[in-house]
């Protein structure tokens, strides 16, 4: 307890003191009594008009932000800098915060507003929070990591650069979680812009002859870049989180430099880690890379049934079941099946003409395999619904006008499922009657034979 | 701060080695790369004129450096008479007689010099009480009293707490001690010589000078003048800047330092309140011992009936009405000049509140009239827009309706540009005014940045020029025949309400009811409550809109409409007293 009374004057460590001095029972100094008289100090007192007018001020300046009125934003803006020079502590150092987040999001908009005057606002406000601790850290970080994503926006990658590189040095005492991440997220910008520097040196390099003398300087600068990157890099993605463009550009120099299992195991890490959100690109990167990999198809199924699992309707489900049907298991065929269905069940996907002919082609397959029962389990959660989500005489018509070939591939599933008399399909062989004579034919047949419902 | 100025100072920073000096305004060197404040200071070579010759009288010449600052010896007292000579020219420019600054302020001010024996005395307290205050101060400061001020800028919300509430050290919490090396001087300080002493004085008797007291000195010579500035008036001069209150301290003369303690007693982060001024108002004036003021009477401005008739021309109102609000000015007795004039010798000294008071008839008149019961006031607009649609060519009816579209879009866009502009003013002043010599360099950062800051979001405010400061005026709303969104009900006659009675006119409406029932007898010192959704809606508009216009609280004016009818309806109340009954509405005559 040597340095309590050190302790107490950083407000930030007030909580975790209210704790220590209760069971601790010095009776000397009682922080929480403390609080509390002041709580009822304030109660008693009569809000100053300075306080109402800055925090009418506020809900002005969010009025204005909110409608997109840029100029009056910033003329309250002028007024509400005041708030600096606020006599309340409290206020006065919780207000850096709230002006940073306010100007630049004026700054950002405004059509006076250029990188200049970005960057004056965002040095200044760096410079604005000498007094306090931890806090002012946290929003030099913040401030600094916005600036470089303004200036990168901006193309300008170099001052981006010059930013981070300011951020990193500021550390206050001992670390604190959001510090961490923060700095984190500082130093992986850092490698990204490092990535790409080594991206454009890569592609200056495909353009030289190896036996060229440049090339051996241009390979070792590269190998300098990548080393410094994966170093920015790899701290920020082992803390849970999505971290997507990070970890692309990660894998992407890994693999450059031949280090397979190192990618492998960042992107399985991405993926299959508990701790972090869930993710459908972790699983598409996997999959991609294993795909590159050449990797066994079972590993490539079990890789897609997650990432099916996530999103039904992801585009890679149309390879997913490409896969499931040259599969040689039975269960793969069945699955592959419900892939399909599981497509079309959305409505982005309603106008997808390929999964309409594979789920045409398979379904003919598929009965022609006799495993009608499969047929029926998808069916029947979807016969209540899918005649007039996909079937409806509305639907006919305008698929008709707009693709035909659509109409009639989605017209022989209709067909399949709800037999001859579905409008769907009476529209569409009547309209087709005339012109593509051979192709109904060929339809009718088919539906004839293949129809799941008892005639 | 001037660059050139601290071109010949040549010496290397200590902090940042750099050779950039500015001056700071109190005419010290600092760095301009690290914003180093030193303590050597440009010697100021003009001591030339001073603006203010009764300053140059009271104050005693002295000049000793025990001080933060280089600058005068002034007294607080001298601080206040340095802003009641301000308030008294602007008064002047607005068009009040000389005489109210030369003779009646002036007069009144020695006179509080005089009773709270500052000056005009044989023994004024500063000569006698003077050592043995700066002995006893050296003496008694123990460690607990100073760190407050060691760590205000830190964690202390409400060491500044302004001239509002005097701060009073001993209420401040302990504190533990991070480093007690700054002397105490430094740290409790001021640039007044009795500035420590005087935020601590709390004597019996004695009315102590205050920001808001300035405003009831003013008010008192305006009433003592009879000029035609109503309390309401002066104070929302204040408030649209033409009288200097807030940051008035910027105008001292430049040796006049501001510092430390005299931020509490100078600097003020809030408008001035009606009810506080004029409570402080008697409070001065029997302080004073003054005699009474001279008569109001019925030439005055002040006098009810011209002031009704001020206010009817005000909220867009018929002339005609004013028969009407003279009539209840002559029932209730309070155009009488007794009880309008002011006498703070009297046993128990009041004040009429006369733009209240004023508005307050108006608003008996209007329910007098029109009921105001959310029924009424409407069937009557009916017969008032009939009658307007068929007889085109004569003088239009007053249509209460109409009226009420046109002042209600009026009012509220008066009162959205009124908050914006509140939302918009600038509190803190140019000169920045540090409480302790220790947070001196961060307070004049802090002002630096906030300028540049300003600075740069300046050029980014749409172009269009905003209205200027608006030139002071009575009337806050103009009305024209022409402008249908401003039409002009002056001349609009009540014919349609009105009914002869053998010979003379009287109100169709015969009902009425009480704003208060019952008023409130205990010591609490209210006399009513306003709950708003106990009353009509109609009601509830105008009590907002005169209040608005006022600038005074719905409640209070509401309090004051209670009082007129109190004296109007004298016998109705002595009578449901007796039958104690709960009926609302009372047969009018």
């Amino acid at each position: 307890m040597s340095d309590f009374s050190g302790e107490l004057t950083r407000p930030m460590a007030e909580a975790d003191q209210v704790e220590k001095s209760m069971l601790s029972g010095t009776g000397m100094s009682i922080p929480w009594l403390r609080k509390q008289m002041e709580t009822v100090e304030t109660g008693g007192k009569k809000e100053k008009d300075f306080a109402k007018t800055t925090s009418a001020c506020l809900g002005l300046i969010q009025e204005a932000l909110l409608k997109h009125q840029w100029e009056k934003a910033a003329e309250y803006m002028h007024s509400y800098f005041q708030i600096l020079e606020d006599s309340d502590a409290g206020k006065r150092q919780a207000a850096p915060e709230i002006i940073w987040r306010l100007g630049s999001e004026i700054l950002y908009y405004h059509p006076k507003s250029n990188v200049e005057t970005f960057s004056t606002f965002a040095d200044r406000m760096k410079n604005i929070g000498v007094m306090n601790y931890l806090k002012s850290v946290l929003l030099l970080l913040q401030i600094s990591l916005q600036h470089a994503l303004y200036l990168l926006h901006h193309g300008m990658l170099e001052d981006a650069n010059r930013s981070l590189s300011q951020a990193e040095t500021w550390r206050y005492g001992e670390k604190s979680s959001s510090q961490d991440i923060l700095i984190n997220l500082v130093q992986a910008y850092k490698g990204l812009l490092q990535y790409y520097a080594w991206s454009k040196k890569k592609m200056e390099l495909s353009k030289l002859d190896e036996e060229d003398y440049a090339y051996g300087t241009a390979t070792q600068n590269m190998r300098s870049h990548s080393w410094k990157t994966s170093v920015n890099l790899s701290a920020l993605i082992q803390i849970p989180g999505v971290w997507d463009p990070f970890v692309k550009s990660y894998v992407e120099m890994l693999e450059f430099y031949g280090d397979q299992d190192g990618a492998r195991e960042v992107l399985t890490n991405y993926a299959y880690d508990e701790k972090f959100p869930s993710n459908p690109n972790a699983h598409v990167y996997l999959y991609n890379f294993l795909k590159r990999e050449k990797a066994p198809k079972e590993k490539l199924i079990s890789v897609l049934k997650i990432l099916y699992q996530i999103v039904p309707s992801h585009k890679l489900m149309l390879e997913f079941h490409r896969i499931l049907r040259n599969s040689d298991k039975e269960e793969h065929h069945k699955l592959g099946l419900e892939v399909l269905f599981a497509i079309l069940d959305f409505a982005g996907c309603t106008k997808n003409i390929t999964a309409w002919k594979y789920l045409a082609k398979y379904l003919k397959q598929i009965l022609m395999g006799n495993h009608l029962a499969w047929v029926q389990d998808e069916w029947r959660s979807r016969k209540n619904w899918w005649p007039s989500f996909h079937f409806s005489y509305f639907w006919a018509k305008n698929d008709w006008t707009e693709d035909k070939a659509l109409a009639c591939e989605k017209a022989l599933v209709a067909g399949i499922l709800l037999g001859k008399g579905c409008r769907y399909f009476r529209y569409v062989s009547k309209q087709g009657h005339q012109g593509l004579k051979k192709k109904m034919k060929r339809m009718n047949r088919a539906v004839k034979s293949y129809s799941i419902v008892d005639p | 701060m001037d660059l050139d100025e601290a071109k010949e100072f040549k010496e290397r920073c200590t902090q940042c080695a750099a050779v950039s000096w500015g001056l700071t305004d109190e005419g010290k060197y600092y760095c301009t790369s690290c914003h180093n404040v030193t303590e050597i200071s440009k010697e100021v070579i003009n001591t030339g004129d001073i603006p203010n010759t009764k300053i140059q009288a009271i104050n005693r010449g002295l000049k000793r450096k025990r001080k933060l600052e280089k600058g005068w010896d002034w007294y607080v007292c001298e601080g206040f008479q340095c802003i009641l000579c301000q308030q008294a020219e602007a008064l002047k420019t607005l068009g009040v007689g000389p005489e109210l600054k030369n003779e009646v302020l002036h007069n009144f001010w020695k006179r509080y010099l005089q009773k709270s024996k500052q000056a005009y005395c044989k023994n004024p307290i500063y000569t006698s009480r003077r050592k043995a205050v700066v002995l006893e101060e050296n003496l008694s400061h123990s460690d607990w009293e100073s760190e407050p001020e060691l760590l205000s800028d830190f964690s202390f919300p409400f060491v500044e707490s302004g001239a509002e509430s005097q701060s009073d050290v001993n209420t401040q919490k302990s504190f533990p001690v991070i480093k007690a090396s700054q002397s105490e001087t430094a740290s409790v300080c001021s640039g007044s010589l009795d500035g420590v002493e005087y935020s601590r004085r709390k004597e019996k008797g004695i009315v102590k000078m205050t920001m808001p007291r300035t405003l009831a000195f003013c008010y008192l010579s305006l009433l003592w003048q009879r000029e035609t500035i109503t309390l309401s008036d002066l104070l929302r001069f204040v408030e649209e800047d033409h009288i200097p209150y807030i940051n008035s301290f910027q105008h001292f003369p430049e040796e006049m330092k501001l510092y430390g303690r005299d931020k509490g007693i100078f600097a003020i982060e809030s408008w001035p309140d009606y009810e506080d001024i004029y409570k402080k108002t008697i409070e001065v004036a029997t302080f004073l011992d003054l005699p009474r003021f001279p008569d109001i009477t019925e030439d005055c401005y002040l006098h009810p009936n011209i002031l009704c008739m001020k206010y009817l021309m005000e909220v867009n109102l018929p002339d005609e009405m004013h028969n009407l609000t003279c009539q209840v000015v002559k029932l209730t007795g309070i155009g009488e000049v007794d009880f309008l004039t002011f006498d703070p010798i009297a046993k128990m000294a009041k004040t009429v509140k006369y733009d209240v008071q004023a508005v307050a008839i108006i608003i008996v008149v209007l329910k007098l009239l029109f009921l105001l019961d959310d029924n009424l006031e409407w069937s009557l607009s009916n017969l008032a827009e009939k009658h307007n649609e068929k007889n085109k060519e004569d003088n239009p009816w007053f249509d209460f309706r109409k009226w009420y579209q046109v002042m209600k879009r009026t009012v509220d866009e008066k009162k959205q540009k009124w908050e914006e502009a509140r939302a918009k003013y600038i509190w803190k002043s140019e000169k920045p005014v540090y409480h302790s010599s220790i947070d001196k360099s961060v307070v004049y950062k802090r002002r630096e940045m906030v300028v540049s800051l300003q600075k740069q979001f300046s050029t980014l405010v749409d172009s269009t020029p905003t209205v200027g400061k608006k030139s002071p005026s009575s009337f806050q709303f103009s009305w024209s025949e022409e402008d249908t969104d401003r039409t002009c009900f002056h001349g609009h006659s009540l014919q349609g309400i009105l009914k002869k009675k053998d010979q003379s006119l009287t109100t169709k409406n015969s009902l009425y009811w009480l704003s208060t029932q019952k008023f409130c007898k205990s010591y609490c010192k209210h006399v009513t409550t306003y709950e708003e959704s106990n009353y009509s809606l109609s009601y509830q508009f105008i009590l907002n809109l005169f209040s608005f216009l006022l600038r005074i609280k719905t409640s209070f004016l509401h309090e004051e409409v209670s009082l007129v009818e109190k004296k109007l309806f004298k016998t109705k109340y002595s009578k449901t007293k007796k039958k104690s009954s709960r009926s609302r509405k009372v047969r009018r005559y």
